[in-house]
């Protein structure tokens, strides 16, 4: 008699817990054939609300970590994905409705890609960063710090090489984050946050939902206390109406688009989330 | 007995005022074709300086074009150290023609000669002459090998320091590659045709730089004109948001520099006599049209006597009036609107029970002024001190322990600035780790520099002026090329 598996619940992860939606929402989510994969939940704006919520909180404690610790935090996210390949992979092949065999290169990009920045928390305020030799007797020093609390639109295709790809950058730099992920392929954005739960990433530093990026969006855009927004995975009607609502409160943005998740990422989306801040002070005896 | 001071005018011989200025399109000065003329008048006598062309859409369409060829033709074709060359040669000429500009930014402006001959022009000729010597030296700049200008820029700029901006737009759009449509704002247009003159004697290709005159219409058409790749605005934060959804769903690049509330915050081991210098040209310069002014003082509670009685001593020797007067520390109020703007937020401030306090000072009966004026006993949501007044007014609270001087100057939707003052090292740099705001002022304020980056968290904007990171915004991602 065969065995009958014991299936997971897929949940949102905010403030470092896994709930379901305050809703009680929830959606099927299936693979390319059609076939049931899982019940995810159907995020509502009191999620998204909550989320921005436990980003704000995290946000003094994560970016005032130094940077070294989030490098080795980041590096941990690593490991602990590496160990969890094999999930990874089924579930990544099940989402994006490619073979077994094709799905290992993208989760091995996802893995690195993390080990990537994790090596940039430490190094992006010596390339970005500098002193300004001004016409004075004056000190003089820019550095690089964390926009403070980011909504991200994770990519609708790539769904956990290119979630990792717009979500590292954001926690690199000492952002605090709510994602929403892809949402006809979320289930691997659900396993990335029990990953993260599990990596010594504080609770509410990265949020996680999982529904309809068209009805959680607007609520991330016109959020007063989100400070900026990667419209990656927005859908085209819909891109300028969320920029329009970011003007509010002068969100910093990313416009919609996904590109080849594959390349070189660049430093684009890693300063995208850094503000420059100049601080000077007078020479003298 | 008191010494008086014997009035000491700077020359207006020095400059040349036409009666009428047209437009600045394709290197030659040309009428407008649609649009009202409208006069500039010196804010310090409302004596009508010059009438000067509102552009209207065909006009923005002209220049833009003229700007588009002028890329497309000769600018992105031009070795990157001939740009610079011309770049030096611009240095050249505004440090040539100082005085000039000086004087006639004090008279179409009203600020004291003294900061527009010591500050405004100087730094402008010093920002060409440093993004000059970028111009072939881009491939070092960390932005990527190569990288490539976004065409046709926008440039929108305010009347606080009207040269100075242009200053702070041109050079860097026209180092990386540029070129510009530049809208000076309508009650401070003179220096920058002055400054069309200047390309002219530079040789400037024609089109390279374009100075098109008008008020809000004339900002909205050319930021709306659909070949425009880039938007660089400074003003209030209300239009920068107008401006950002407006660009929403476009492909242009943005980068905004808006208001600001700075917290100038004093401890109680602050040198008091440097602190209150600091204090009063943190709000006092350029009569507080400043967007990182100092406009909130937050005084320890144990030196609050101290430095108020010290700050109150130092007001009665300001000295307000003639701009043009070299011994002149507070000049006019920009127009009749931003005087009636101060005026309503400060009765307000009374209303809201703070008091009210200015040095004994007689106002020039023609004119638009404003004495220097100190509030006390500003609670924190009053509106004195939430919302930026533009003009020289101080509003005073006090704090107890670094973490509430933190608490009360993040307590803002702006990030622009911030002040310190103490003798203590690693307080400063605790405090400065804690400001979200783009500058920090330690044991200084107000000071700028072409290297130094400038610009806001939050509300303040994004993007930044100045320095390596102000190349920034002027190529392109790797991901538009």
């Amino acid at each position: 008699m065969s065995r009958v598996g014991v299936r997971k619940t897929y949940k949102l992860y905010v403030g470092g817990a896994f709930p379901r939606s305050e809703s009680g929402r929830s959606y099927a989510v299936v693979d390319r054939d059609g076939d049931f994969l899982a019940n995810a939940a159907l995020g509502s704006r009191k999620d998204a609300r909550d989320a921005v919520v436990a980003a704000r909180k995290a946000f003094p404690g994560w970016s005032g970590a130094t940077a070294y610790n989030r490098g080795q935090v980041l590096y941990r996210v690593a490991e602990v994905m590496e160990g969890r390949r094999n999930q990874f992979i089924a579930e990544v092949a099940a989402a994006e409705g490619i073979t077994r065999r094709a799905a290992p290169s993208r989760v091995d990009a996802a893995i690195d890609r993390w080990v990537w920045y994790a090596g940039w928390t430490d190094k992006i305020a010596q390339v970005i960063g500098n002193a300004n030799p001004v016409a004075g007797p004056y000190f003089n020093l820019s550095v690089p710090e964390p926009t403070g609390v980011v909504a991200v639109l994770a990519p609708q295709l790539s769904s956990l090489l290119g979630l990792v790809s717009v979500l590292a950058p954001v926690i690199a730099g000492g952002s605090t984050c709510v994602v929403v992920a892809s949402e006809e392929r979320p289930l691997p954005a659900v396993t990335l946050g029990e990953v993260l739960a599990t990596s010594d990433v504080p609770g509410g530093v990265v949020n996680i939902l999982t529904g309809r990026t068209a009805e959680i969006a607007p609520w991330l855009a016109a959020h007063r206390d989100v400070n900026a927004i990667d419209l990656c995975g927005a859908a085209a009607d819909q891109a300028v109406d969320l920029e329009r609502a970011a003007a509010d409160n002068v969100k910093r943005v990313l416009r919609a688009g996904e590109p080849d998740w594959a390349a070189d990422p660049g430093l684009q989306r890693l300063s995208a989330w850094l503000e420059t801040k100049t601080v000077w002070h007078p020479m003298g005896v | 007995m008191p010494f008086d001071y014997a009035p000491a005018p700077e020359s207006r011989s020095v400059v040349d005022i036409k009666a009428s200025y047209g437009l600045f399109i394709g290197g030659e000065f040309t009428d407008a074709t649609d649009g009202t003329p409208f006069k500039t008048i010196s804010p310090s006598s409302e004596e009508v300086l010059a009438e000067v062309s509102e552009a209207g859409p065909s006009d923005v369409d002209r220049a833009v074009k003229a700007a588009r060829q002028a890329f497309t033709g000769v600018w992105s074709r031009l070795g990157p150290a001939e740009r610079g060359k011309y770049l030096y040669r611009i240095a050249r000429i505004v440090q040539e023609r100082a005085r000039e500009l000086a004087v006639l930014e004090s008279l179409d402006n009203g600020k004291p000669i003294r900061e527009s001959r010591d500050v405004d022009v100087p730094t402008a000729a010093a920002h060409f002459f440093y993004y000059a010597g970028w111009a072939d030296k881009l491939d070092y700049a960390g932005l990527g090998s190569a990288p490539r200008p976004l065409g046709v820029a926008g440039q929108i700029i305010p009347w606080n320091f009207p040269l100075l901006m242009l200053a702070w737009k041109i050079a860097p759009a026209l180092a990386t590659g540029n070129t510009v449509v530049l809208k000076p704002a309508e009650t401070t247009p003179l220096t920058a045709l002055l400054f069309a003159e200047i390309c002219q004697q530079a040789d400037l290709p024609p089109g390279v730089v374009n100075i098109i005159t008008g008020a809000g219409d004339t900002g909205q058409a050319l930021v709306e004109h659909p070949d425009v790749d880039k938007i660089a605005f400074t003003g209030s934060t209300e239009v920068g948001k107008a401006i950002a959804r407006t660009i929403a769903g476009t492909r242009k690049k943005v980068t905004l520099e808006l208001g600001g509330k700075a917290a100038n915050i004093v401890f109680d081991d602050a040198p008091i006599d440097q602190a209150v210098e600091g204090i009063v040209n943190g709000i006092f310069f350029n009569q507080g049209h400043v967007c990182c002014a100092g406009s909130r003082l937050l005084v320890q509670e144990s030196v609050y006597d101290e430095v108020l009685d010290s700050l109150r001593r130092r007001l009665r020797t300001l000295r307000l009036g003639d701009p043009l007067d070299k011994n002149t520390d507070i000049g006019a109020i920009n127009s009749a609107a931003q005087l009636a703007r101060i005026r309503e937020l400060s009765d307000i401030g009374e209303a809201e029970g703070a008091q009210r306090w200015s040095p004994p000072c007689e106002l020039p009966e023609h004119g638009f002024w404003f004495p220097p004026t100190l509030f006390t006993g500003v609670s924190q949501s009053s509106r004195i001190a939430q919302e930026e007044i533009f003009g020289p007014v101080l509003s005073v609270l006090t704090f107890r322990t670094p973490d509430e001087a933190v608490a009360k100057a993040n307590n803002t939707p702006y990030g622009l600035s911030a002040g310190v003052w103490t003798e203590k090292g690693s307080l400063i740099l605790w405090m400065a780790s804690r400001l979200r705001a783009g500058v920090v002022w330690a044991n200084t304020f107000n000071r700028f520099d072409p290297t130094s980056p400038f610009g806001g968290y939050k509300e303040s904007g994004f993007g930044r002026e100045g320095g390596r990171q102000g190349l920034a915004g002027y190529v392109k991602d790797r991901r538009d090329v």
